[in-house]
């Protein structure tokens, strides 16, 4: 075969994988919403288990505290599931659409189809490497610095509702219970770079602190209007402030929500993608400057839980997003009501990833300074902007 | 003076941990205050581009100096050549600057064929420019990808890179049996006529290249964050970049007309109609990458045009098998994708150079470094690095 006929078929190859992928994805959305569609809610079903167990418990004379503990670890549990299997499939997810912004095909071979158990080999690979611990390195701060890091990141999922009634604590503070608990992260990231004795990581970790600090301010006050519409930091109540049509077809979601909505929806999702240190703002990473910025000296497993840590977070913000934005579990259009709560979440909070993922592999690297500058001289301006019509609008409407 | 200043005052940090630990500096830096910090980049780092060293004296991310440390890379090809005959040289000088392997060749040729003073058919001519200029595309192909890398791009890489270039890559293996080192170019011609049908796919690989130069601005030349990570970065004034000894894109970027294609025209340049690319913000990141970027499309009308005016005919002047040029001493050279690539021979009679020397445009025009990366952040320096787009092989010969 010569080249250009080689050519031709590879052409032909992709026109075929275009078309055979669109195929493939409205398959796999529609086979998604008709599995959701009959599991349906999952708060009815939970309470019903909870129900039983406490039942059967009482009329066969159990200990008070064997259905109490179920319902104190199993929720945990169930939490650190998702956190260790959802940022597995966001990483496959991620490397396919590298791969396709990219010209090429990612990864293929591992477990058959699509190689969808990359993932899994390569968290084997990581789990049986040597921890290896450089020279005059800071001992504890050094092996702390990954858990500093994780801890906040699975803390942070604990007042977050994945659907309807589907929520493990059930904060009045939710909205600030995830920022302070998710701005914990920045003091691990500071020990991972001091406690390296690595200069690429002390800058790295410097860069981190510094980017992670600032951009928590318009973070938390791009949420601000939201709060302020709803009356509560309660994440359920936003939730379910959110359902329901205004003139029986604009859905009740708050980016809706003429310019104020809009706004600090645009400036939640590039601050969040920040606060994660993700491309455009992976300066404390910056591989080509950095070489790894702050987990430069980490490998193996202490290596995975940062990588877990930043992939949780940027699910946790997404989905914060979601539910703070877009309408948490309601639908787009009242005849989809019966797709449920939980299901309707999910994909928006995969619609957010995907913007990130989108996002990391299209754009260049802002300059550290730039981003400062970005954060103090454009986004906490137009935060406070935001807030400040938010705030008319309710004095008008009081009046 | 030159002294290690690191054992003199390391600045160490409560709690075991050192910044001091690691190799010596042995550079020229003398003095290091409290609050600076020195940082050692390369020769093993991602976005040096091979194995060079520069050591950066840091004020927070501030550079307030920068020394250049080259030679991780040094073969010793110049004194390699005065023990092996003529065409064996040809083989040494694709390995110089490996992804412009063809113009070194041509370089490196043109010198000896001026002191053989032989012919070479138009033919063989045309077909040294075609590939030439594809070598040159080739080349700012992985320009852009790595450009685009060093500012933390990763697509744009795949793209260039992955994509088009392994498209000339292509073509080069099918007309030469190589993909990197050549030594295709020959002492009084080519290696061997194009193979049938190898111009029509050339003129294809054109075609394919129009739209996907326009998706190369999208992607990048165009992008607000590229221009903001580069207008007004690492300027080098006209004047300076003359006074380095700066040549092709890199001076071109500063403002001065300077190719050796239009100026001196060698080989068939005089044949064909392109312009020449100029910087226009006074030699800052942007232009040394505008340039470029504008000289993958001229490079490409050029290619477009020999392909059209291409003769027939044999490819191999007269030239014995073996040859021992007549004694003197001869300097012929090419505009290099990076800049003038010299190549100085000087000839006894053997056959062998009695003495060569390389003109490196790399070389030359990485001396400047150490003044560019001055005040800049340590973001900037990977950006100015990237944007000279030097070779180490060629660097350290």
């Amino acid at each position: 075969m010569n080249y250009l006929e080689g050519l031709a078929q590879k052409e032909m190859l992709r026109a075929q994988s275009w078309r055979r992928s669109a195929v493939w994805l409205a398959g796999l959305i529609l086979l998604g919403i008709a599995g959701a569609s009959l599991v349906g809610e999952l708060e009815p079903k939970l309470s019903g288990m909870a129900k039983f167990l406490q039942d059967i418990s009482i009329q066969k004379g159990w200990p008070v505290w064997i259905p109490a503990a179920f319902f104190i670890f199993i929720p945990p549990a169930v939490l650190l599931g998702i956190m260790m299997g959802l940022p597995m499939f966001v990483v496959w997810w991620e490397r396919k659409v590298a791969a396709h912004t990219q010209v090429r095909l990612g990864p293929m071979e591992v477990g058959g189809w699509h190689g969808w158990a990359q993932v899994m080999a390569d968290g084997i690979k990581l789990f049986l490497k040597e921890i290896i611990e450089p020279d005059g390195i800071d001992k504890w701060v050094f092996r702390l610095a990954p858990f500093v890091v994780f801890i906040p990141a699975y803390l942070s999922f604990a007042p977050l509702p994945f659907g309807k009634g589907l929520v493990v604590l059930n904060l009045d503070t939710g909205v600030l219970f995830l920022m302070a608990v998710s701005g914990l992260s920045t003091v691990g990231i500071l020990m991972a770079g001091w406690g390296s004795a690595n200069k690429y990581s002390l800058l790295g970790g410097l860069r981190g602190a510094a980017q992670v600090v600032s951009y928590e301010i318009p973070r938390f006050l791009s949420c601000v209007p939201v709060v302020m519409w709803v009356g509560s930091l309660s994440l359920t109540r936003i939730s379910a402030a959110q359902s329901g049509f205004l003139w029986g077809w604009l859905p009740r979601w708050f980016i809706f929500y003429p310019v104020v909505g809009q706004i600090s929806f645009a400036i939640y999702l590039i601050t969040t993608i920040a606060e994660t240190n993700r491309v455009p703002f992976d300066v404390p990473e910056a591989e080509s400057e950095l070489v790894c910025g702050f987990h430069t000296e980490y490998g193996g497993m202490m290596f995975a839980f940062f990588f877990l840590a930043e992939y949780s977070y940027v699910f946790a913000g997404s989905l914060l997003g979601a539910v703070l934005f877009l309408g948490g579990g309601a639908p787009l259009f009242s005849f989809l009501g019966f797709i449920p709560s939980w299901a309707w979440l999910l994909g928006k909070t995969f619609l957010l990833v995907f913007v990130f993922l989108l996002a990391r592999w299209t754009l260049p690297r802002l300059r550290v300074d730039r981003i400062m500058d970005l954060c103090w001289k454009v986004f906490l301006e137009w935060t406070f902007v935001v807030i400040l019509a938010m705030g008319f609008v309710i004095l008008w409407r009081v009046k | 003076m030159t002294s290690p200043i690191f054992p003199s005052n390391p600045p160490k940090i409560d709690g075991g941990a050192s910044l001091s630990t690691g190799p010596v500096f042995e550079t020229k830096i003398e003095q290091v205050e409290e609050h600076e910090m020195l940082l050692n980049l390369g020769p093993q780092h991602p976005s040096t581009h091979g194995v060079l060293r520069v050591v950066l004296k840091l004020d927070g991310e501030i550079i307030t100096d920068a020394v250049p440390d080259v030679g991780y890379l040094h073969r010793g090809v110049e004194k390699l050549s005065e023990h092996r005959t003529y065409p064996m040289n040809i083989v040494l000088s694709d390995r110089n600057d490996y992804l412009g392997a063809m113009t070194n060749n041509w370089a490196f040729c043109l010198a000896v064929e001026k002191l053989l003073k032989v012919e070479i058919p138009p033919r063989a001519e045309y077909i040294r420019v075609i590939v030439g200029e594809l070598n040159r595309v080739a080349s700012h192909m992985v320009f852009y990808g790595t450009y685009g890398i060093d500012l933390g791009a990763f697509t744009p890489f795949l793209h260039s890179f992955g994509r088009d270039r392994e498209e000339i890559l292509d073509l080069f293996e099918e007309i030469s049996g190589a993909r990197i080192t050549y030594n295709y170019i020959r002492v009084g011609g080519i290696m061997l006529d194009a193979p049938d049908g190898w111009i029509g796919r050339v003129q294809a690989f054109l075609e394919r290249m129009k739209p996907r130069l326009v998706e190369y601005d999208k992607l990048l030349t165009f992008n607000p964050i590229f221009k903001d990570r580069n207008i007004g970065i690492g300027k080098l004034s006209a004047e300076k970049a003359v006074a380095y000894g700066f040549t092709g894109p890199n001076l071109r970027a500063s403002g001065p007309t300077c190719d050796l294609r239009k100026d001196h025209p060698y080989s068939v340049y005089k044949d064909f109609q392109y312009d020449v690319a100029l910087g226009i913000g006074g030699g800052d990141c942007y232009d040394r990458f505008l340039v470029r970027r504008q000289e993958i499309s001229e490079s490409l009308k050029i290619v477009e045009q020999a392909c059209k005016k291409i003769p027939e005919g044999p490819v191999m002047g007269k030239v014995a098998k073996v040859y021992r040029p007549p004694a003197g001493e001869v300097y012929a050279q090419v505009e290099a994708p990076r800049g003038w690539l010299g190549s100085y021979l000087v000839s006894d009679g053997t056959d062998t150079p009695y003495r060569y020397h390389i003109r490196a445009p790399s070389f030359i025009n990485l001396q400047a470094l150490g003044e560019m990366v001055k005040g800049w952040k340590v973001a900037d320096v990977v950006a100015i690095l990237g944007s000279l787009d030097f070779v180490l092989g060629e660097v350290d010969r």
